[in-house]
């Protein structure tokens, strides 16, 4: 870590020593997310959900491997081994419904993460490859989601396997040989299931590998905070441990608080009963719907209905869907403002704003009947997100008028500015007047 | 910047906790809470382990019924056992006699034909058929097989040989086949496990 | 130059969904007229059972007779294929009972000869699954095993669906003349396609209660909704009473946690 008042990793036990003396891992950790590791002390609640996106991995990781002991991924067998697990497997239900329940908590929290890094501006130099590893994790987070879904080859899971692998048609001349390619026949089987549950045992790994590197790369620099303002010196920072330690554990309390109210109250709130229906591939449902996590990029899809261009509707979608993603990668250059944190932008924040709710709006229409003013409301909202970051942003961010920055975190945090609890939390340590 | 240093320092006295005030209760609140977290922890290892256990199904299958009635004397059959194979046998009154005329001490595991079987029915011999050395099928249950030189059982893979009490009495295994639980429920059926 | 190609990219596709936006306005106006779905469909009615809420859990005996609602009635045509007869221990039964309700079960279970390649057939043990029924007439009667988590509103939906048989009155009939009910199928406002091919299944007195109680169609239907949310979810009173502990588990640990996290940062201002 590069910030010279850094604590240097001294081990007083004998053990620690001898392995790091061989092996500096004790000396690695201390300095990754021990006290030798320095932190903004301004940091916000926002902050937490790192290490809740950690956290749900790791659950999501062992809860998989567990069922994977029982799970059998063949077509004739796959829908009956979940049952197995519901019914038979000792704790099979918990394992079960705390594996579905965890992708929603990886995935909200996930939301909420990247949320703070647009507000904050945490994607802006020099944190850019932070943010282009986030996006590369937030597509394999939907790759695996998507195949896990299928596994236990219910009505949703096939038809939704149908659909996506669907979209690969849409690519003129190449698509459809990519999409028979992909699934192994011509519409999802035993040979797309088995490939679908390698896939996801693996990607997760994947994940954790590039997880790796973006924490390495955010130590590089360190964290952002709240002002946007880099640190300057040692007042600006605590040490990681005990203060984040600490204050993680707290959201890790309210994080398992949540998912266990999911998980023993309500374990299929955020599913569709469809998926208790074993796969037909002669009888379509009513309404497709994916998981709610994937609903505003299933609006963006289905809000290009009009040939344009030469090119067909569906193309046009498929473009889109894939497109309102991949333009993440591009937001360190679209946003070319000076200033980090969206508090010192106040025209941004508006926008922001409107993002926060046009991304709602599509969630909606996402999983809405497709009735005519739905499908309007999503073509606006889909209009809304293109312009938002291709067009808007790179006009505000070269245009807007910012608030003047605090000089340092410390300043911020003295004249209780900082956005985080701190100022109000704590009255009783207002200063005496200069 | 006196304002500033002053109002950071209590941020570093808290830094070395054993000489700030109060530090007990600071540690016991932190203690606490990790403490919690390990009983947590602990709990949440529970279904984990638990899941590896046999599932229901499997522990529902635990115990096989047998027919013994088409089982003529001298005749055996090879029925499976929690997956594993059962020889059940119906001795002849001369492979009861064989077995008995053999002194018990000089068997490597000593058993008789009597404690090997259930009273009033030394006739049913019902054992395992999984060779005690290294686990393969003995020869010997199904009609024409190879009974070896014990008139019992025999093993192919490394010459164990059973007598027909199904003794290990030649080769390298060290104990005779295994009886396995079982109980007559009817004069002709029998629950095993 | 990302900025040009960002506006470039991104007027491209403002500008295609924008085409579309007015495609779908100009169609808007053509689709007013109800559909004998929208007006008809029923959504199902509240009920209440001892399995509802976050304390729920079974009333056994209401289990109990909601199975011989299924054993009498609903078996004939509907499979339970992932419960086994021992899981009926689960609800109050005994060994000895279950061995007696799994070998004088009418369908029986599927043998296989090895050597001959025969099917055969055998009575069923208590470690057997339900056997599937195959139901040769029209309609696909389907599995129950689930049927309550397969549907919206599973519990309340299944009691509204065996009550709710009744015909057409005229005047829905002259409203929407494509809804008339076909040759084969009954009317019932609780299926989403208003004509089930399921007859009515449940009549008043048609089941012999074990425990006495008078058999109408509304104790019948009540009774299997219960029987098939315990089928679907075996595990719901474990659930919830192991909930409440990890509840409270947590709720005192994050109180601790939050204590110790204001502990320490207490002289940091922050």
């Amino acid at each position: 870590m590069s910030f010279p008042w850094a604590q240097h990793y001294e081990p007083k036990n004998p053990v620690m020593k001898w392995v790091d003396e061989r092996l500096p891992l004790p000396r690695l950790i201390f300095s990754a997310v021990g006290a030798g590791y320095p932190v903004p002390r301004n940091l916000n609640w926002f902050w937490n959900f790192g290490v809740l996106a950690g956290l749900a991995l790791a659950s999501q990781i062992i809860t998989g491997i567990v069922l994977a002991m029982h799970y059998a991924a063949n077509g004739a067998i796959a829908f009956d081994s979940v049952e197995h697990i519901m019914r038979d497997v000792n704790y099979g239900w918990l394992l079960r419904y705390a594996h579905a329940n965890g992708a929603s908590m990886f995935l909200a929290v996930v939301y909420i993460h990247i949320g703070r890094g647009l507000f904050y501006g945490s994607y802006k130099a020099p944190r850019e490859m932070v943010w282009l590893l986030g996006v590369v994790i937030f597509l394999l987070m939907m790759a695996t989601a998507f195949m896990g879904y299928v596994l236990p080859w219910g009505q949703m899971s096939f038809w939704g396997a149908q659909v996506i692998t669907g979209f690969f048609s849409a690519i003129p001349i190449v698509g459809d040989p990519i999409r028979i390619w992909l699934l192994g026949g011509y519409a999802p089987d035993d040979a797309a299931l088995n490939r679908f549950f390698s896939l996801h045992y693996l990607l997760p790994f994947v994940i954790a590998g590039v997880i790796v590197l973006h924490i390495w790369a955010l130590h590089i620099h360190g964290s952002n905070n709240p002002t946007g303002v880099e640190v300057k010196d040692e007042q600006d920072t605590v040490p990681f441990h005990p203060y984040y330690t600490a204050k993680d554990g707290f959201g890790v309390g309210i994080f398992l608080l949540i998912f266990a109210t999911f998980v023993f109250f309500q374990p299929n709130l955020l599913g569709h009963p469809d998926n208790y229906i074993p796969a037909n591939p002669l009888s379509t449902p009513a309404h497709i719907v994916p998981e709610w996590y994937f609903l505003p990029f299933y609006a963006i899809l289905k809000s290009f209905t009009f040939d344009f261009l030469w090119i067909p509707a569906k193309l046009w979608g498929v473009l889109a869907m894939f497109g309102s993603i991949l333009l993440l990668f591009f937001l360190p250059w679209l946003d070319t403002s000076p200033v980090r944190s969206a508090k010192y932008r106040p025209t941004y924040r508006v926008f922001l704003g409107i993002l926060l709710i046009d991304v709602l709006v599509l969630g909606y229409v996402g999983g809405a009947e497709p009735i005519a003013r739905n499908v309007i409301l999503g073509q606006i909202a889909t209009a809304y997100y293109f312009a938002h970051f291709l067009v808007i942003l790179p006009i505000v961010s070269a245009t807007e008028r910012p608030r003047p920055l605090p000089n340092s975190i410390t300043e911020a945090v003295l004249k209780g500015e900082t956005g985080s609890a701190g100022d109000t939390a704590f009255p009783e340590r207002a200063l005496p007047a200069e | 910047m006196a304002t500033v240093d002053h109002a950071m320092q209590d941020g570093h006295a808290a830094a070395d906790p054993l000489e700030a005030e109060g530090y007990r209760r600071r540690d016991f609140l932190s203690i606490g809470a990790v403490a919690f977290a390990g009983v947590g922890a602990a709990g949440v290892l529970v279904p984990l382990v638990a899941q590896m256990a046999p599932s229901a199904d499997v522990l529902a299958q635990s115990s096989t019924e047998v027919d013994l009635s088409a089982i003529q004397p001298g005749q055996a059959i090879k029925a499976s056992f929690r997956k594993q194979p059962l020889f059940v046998r119906n001795l002849t009154p001369d492979e009861i006699a064989q077995a008995d005329k053999v002194s018990v001490g000089s068997l490597r595991d000593p058993e008789t034909l009597e404690q090997r079987t259930r009273e009033g029915k030394k006739n049913w011999l019902i054992t395992l058929g999984v060779c005690t050395h290294l686990g393969c099928v003995p020869l010997g249950a199904g009609e024409g097989e190879n009974r070896g030189p014990f008139g019992g059982y025999f093993c192919p893979c490394h010459g164990s040989a059973y007598d027909t009490a199904g003794r290990i009495r030649q080769g390298p295994a060290p104990k005779n086949l295994q009886v396995p639980e079982y109980k007559f429920t009817s004069p002709t059926t029998v629950v095993v496990g | 130059m990302v900025r040009a190609i960002s506006f470039v990219i991104g007027f491209g596709f403002i500008i295609a969904v924008v085409a579309a936006l007015f495609a779908s306005l100009s169609s808007l106006g053509g689709e007013t007229k109800e559909t004998a779905q929208e007006a008809l469909y029923k959504h199902p009615k509240e009920l209440e059972l001892a399995s509802n809420g976050l304390f729920g859990k079974f009333n056994m005996q209401q289990v109990q007779r909601g199975f011989q609602v299924y054993q009498q009635v609903c078996s004939n045509c509907h499979s339970l294929t992932h419960v086994a007869f021992r899981d009926l221990r689960k609800i109050g039964y005994s060994e000895a009972e279950v061995k007696k309700i799994a070998s004088d079960w009418q369908l029986k279970a599927q043998t296989l000869d090895t050597k001959t390649g025969d099917r055969g057939e055998r009575p069923n043990t208590p470690a057997d699954k339900f056997p599937t029924v195959y139901y040769p007439g029209q309609g696909n009667p389907p599995d129950l095993s689930l049927i309550t988590k397969a549907r919206h509103d599973g519990p309340a939906y299944v009691h509204s669906l065996l009550t709710g048989y009744r015909d057409m009155t005229a005047a829905e009939m002259k409203r929407f003349p494509e809804a008339k009910t076909p040759d084969g199928a009954y009317f019932n406002p609780y299926f989403p396609n208003l004509n089930i091919a399921m007859p009515p299944p449940l009549s008043e007195g048609a089941i012999t209660y074990a425990d006495g109680t008078k058999s109408t169609v509304e104790q019948n239907a009540k009774d299997v909704a219960a029987f098939l949310v315990w089928a679907a979810e075996p595990e719901l009173a474990e659930r919830h009473w192991i909930g409440m502990i990890v509840m409270g588990f947590l709720l005192v640990a994050t109180v601790l946690a939050y204590g110790a996290y204001r502990n320490i940062w207490r002289d940091m201002k922050h």
